[in-house]
């Protein structure tokens, strides 16, 4: 059987041609639908803006955020401050933007706990399932019985405040969702026809479920994951509100908006501004997460 | 139906004896002596030992669980060691208050969250539904103790409308109640309606996207027929499984709302307690949000098995 060379070139092209548009337009479908409503596009310039906030904060803020100045307390806005100072004297502009990356560390490290330990115990528990996975799921409905914030509370009694003890805390009340998110996806993907290939080709536990289950069921979980981190850090600025979180001199939104509170009345800015921060973080995050959702949504694929 | 009931119930059971396990080793798992913990260091000799005793710290950690677990179930959660009361009696206290304020709002949000919901998934992609969608964004990110602050500053300081502190039952006397109640009930609500408009939107285009959607249209009924009796009342199931989560989320906004508006709840408890290591009111609160809770989800439900018959056997 001789090849005509000259037909080569041609089956390469086709052959390309059937593969690669469609990976081609799998990713700008995917960048379309992601950047296609305009509020997505804000959200993600607000995250971008408050991570580039909590990256260069030494260099963005005026003033130091922690020394006191009791001479220019309690200023009104003014071009010098221009949301004002605090009891203290602290420029409450720079307190704010030290305050974006005490958020944001909240928000990555007590996410990355509530995915790493929910993830392995939806895993263990949509694999194996059994006991095992009875042993889980009574678990996590007894954890999501608690709103999380009482749970965040409980665990923070027993850990103590602090930035550290809140991420943990922050962590610990997420972990629920991430389990149930989990199993379900493990107890679909499991029915497929490839990890019973997979399974039939003698793949060891783990393989199976590191290198096929996992990471067959991540496009939900990054969308929570998005998701979560708003919501850690709600939960953070809650928590700090209540003077249990983050202990002073340190900013963090949610302290700042209790310490302003006591002055509601001559100086409103200092208990509003870091909330308006603390919203708009958070719903950059929604926003982002639920573009995220739309993109990712393969029923969605040729409607949107 | 009955042994669906007697299921969920055990179930229910179950949880929360779990969860007594997690909130008494609370207690147990932190280092050093609890009473001495508790009490401070400054306290007499006499008393630390009057409360290890009281606690039976001295007794194997099982036999103490045995201890506190019974008398949980006789309704005794041990004594605060702050207010020296019983923390079942201050909770006792407490607990109407708290209930009061999230089963109005809880009612409220749904007829708002839900209305809001369907007049977006009829108007999808309309004014309505991006004013609609933004807003329901907005109201989860929004931080429930800011929005009470706040309105504290507009409707009370400002205008004089409200008065912003403070807790009267509406059975003392029902006007004042109802003014002290109305920023905290709103507060409380904002988040459970924007999450309830938007499981409502999501799960109304889901339906009207089915057969027997399309069914109901060529039959010739009107636009009103389709949305309420066909699409809504299919629609209304998942939104059903979300009140008993939203019951959660309530009882969660209102740690935060009892503290901004100084009103004697649960949560404001919690959280004192929380700050005075009164771990034995701390045990006690969570054990009976935990409680309130499950009790919810209990009747969701079982009136769940009830409008879809098809839950019952799975």
């Amino acid at each position: 059987m001789s090849i005509n060379k000259k037909d080569r070139p041609v089956q390469a092209t086709i052959a390309d041609g059937a593969q690669k548009p469609v990976r081609k337009s799998e990713l700008s479908r995917f960048f379309r639908v992601f950047f296609g409503r305009w509020v997505v596009i804000l959200g993600f310039i607000i995250i971008l803006l408050f991570i580039f906030a909590s990256a260069f904060e030494a260099w963005l803020s005026p003033y130091d955020p922690i020394k006191p100045n009791v001479v220019e307390s309690l200023q009104p806005p003014s071009s010098e401050h221009i949301l004002g100072t605090d009891v203290l004297g602290r420029d409450v502009f720079s307190r704010i933007i030290y305050g974006a990356r005490v958020s944001l560390m909240v928000g990555v490290i007590a996410t990355s706990i509530a995915a790493l330990i929910g993830m392995a115990m939806g895993l263990a528990a949509g694999y194996f399932g059994g006991w095992i996975n009875n042993v889980i799921m009574r678990i996590t409905d007894a954890l999501m019985s608690l709103p999380p914030i009482v749970l965040a509370l409980a665990v923070a009694a027993l850990l103590g405040g602090g930035l550290r003890n809140v991420m943990i805390s922050v962590g610990i009340s997420m972990v629920p969702t991430y389990c149930r998110l989990m199993c379900g996806q493990v107890l679909t993907i499991k029915e497929s026809d490839y990890v019973t290939a997979v399974v039939l080709s003698g793949a060891t536990d783990t393989r199976i479920m590191l290198r096929h289950l996992l990471p067959n069921s991540f496009p939900p979980i990054l969308v929570l994951i998005t998701l979560n981190m708003g919501i850690a850090i709600l939960a953070e600025a809650s928590l700090s509100f209540l003077g249990i979180g983050i202990s002073p001199p340190a900013p963090a939104w949610g302290a700042m908006v209790s310490d302003g509170y006591r002055y509601l009345i001559s100086n409103p800015l200092l208990s509003f501004a870091p909330g308006v921060a603390v919203m708009l973080v958070v719903l950059a995050f929604n926003l982002v997460g639920d573009g995220l959702r739309d993109a990712l949504d393969p029923r969605l694929r040729g409607i949107l | 139906m009955a042994a669906y009931i007697v299921r969920r119930l055990l179930l229910s059971i179950l949880v929360l004896m779990l969860i007594s396990v997690m909130v008494f080793f609370l207690l147990h798992i932190m280092p050093g002596d609890p009473a001495t913990i508790m009490l401070g260091i400054d306290a007499s000799q006499e008393r630390i030992d009057s409360l290890r005793k009281e606690l039976w710290l001295d007794r194997p950690v099982l036999v103490q669980y045995g201890h506190w677990l019974a008398g949980a179930i006789r309704g005794d959660l041990g004594k605060s060691v702050i207010f020296r009361e019983d923390a079942a009696g201050i909770i006792a206290d407490r607990l109407p208050i708290t209930l009061h304020l999230s089963i109005v709002s809880l009612i409220l949000s749904t007829f708002i969250g839900i209305a809001a919901g369907i007049v977006c998934a009829i108007r999808r992609g309309g004014f309505w539904d991006s004013v609609i969608t933004l807003l329901a964004n907005i109201g989860i990110a929004i931080p429930v103790f800011w929005l009470g602050i706040l309105g504290i500053y507009s409707l009370g300081l400002h205008l004089g409308w409200l008065p912003i502190q403070g807790y009267t039952s509406p059975f003392d006397d029902f006007w004042l109640s109802l003014k002290r109640s109305i920023m905290p009930i709103i507060c409380l609500g904002i988040p459970a309606v924007a999450v309830l408009a938007r499981q409502t939107r999501s799960s109304m285009l889901e339906i009207v996207r089915q057969d027997y959607i399309r069914t109901a249209w060529s039959k010739g009924l009107t636009e009103r027929k389709v949305i309420l009796k066909h699409a809504f009342k299919n629609a209304l199931i998942p939104v059903i499984t979300l009140l008993g989560i939203q019951l959660r989320t309530l009882v969660g906004g209102s740690v935060l709302v009892e503290k901004v508006f100084n009103i004697p709840g649960m949560g404001r408890l919690l959280v004192d307690s929380v700050m005075s290591k009164d771990f034995i009111v701390v045990q006690a609160c969570t054990l009976i949000i935990a409680a309130v809770v499950l009790l919810a989800n209990l009747i969701v439900d079982i009136s769940y098995g009830w409008l879809d018959p098809r839950i019952r056997y799975q």
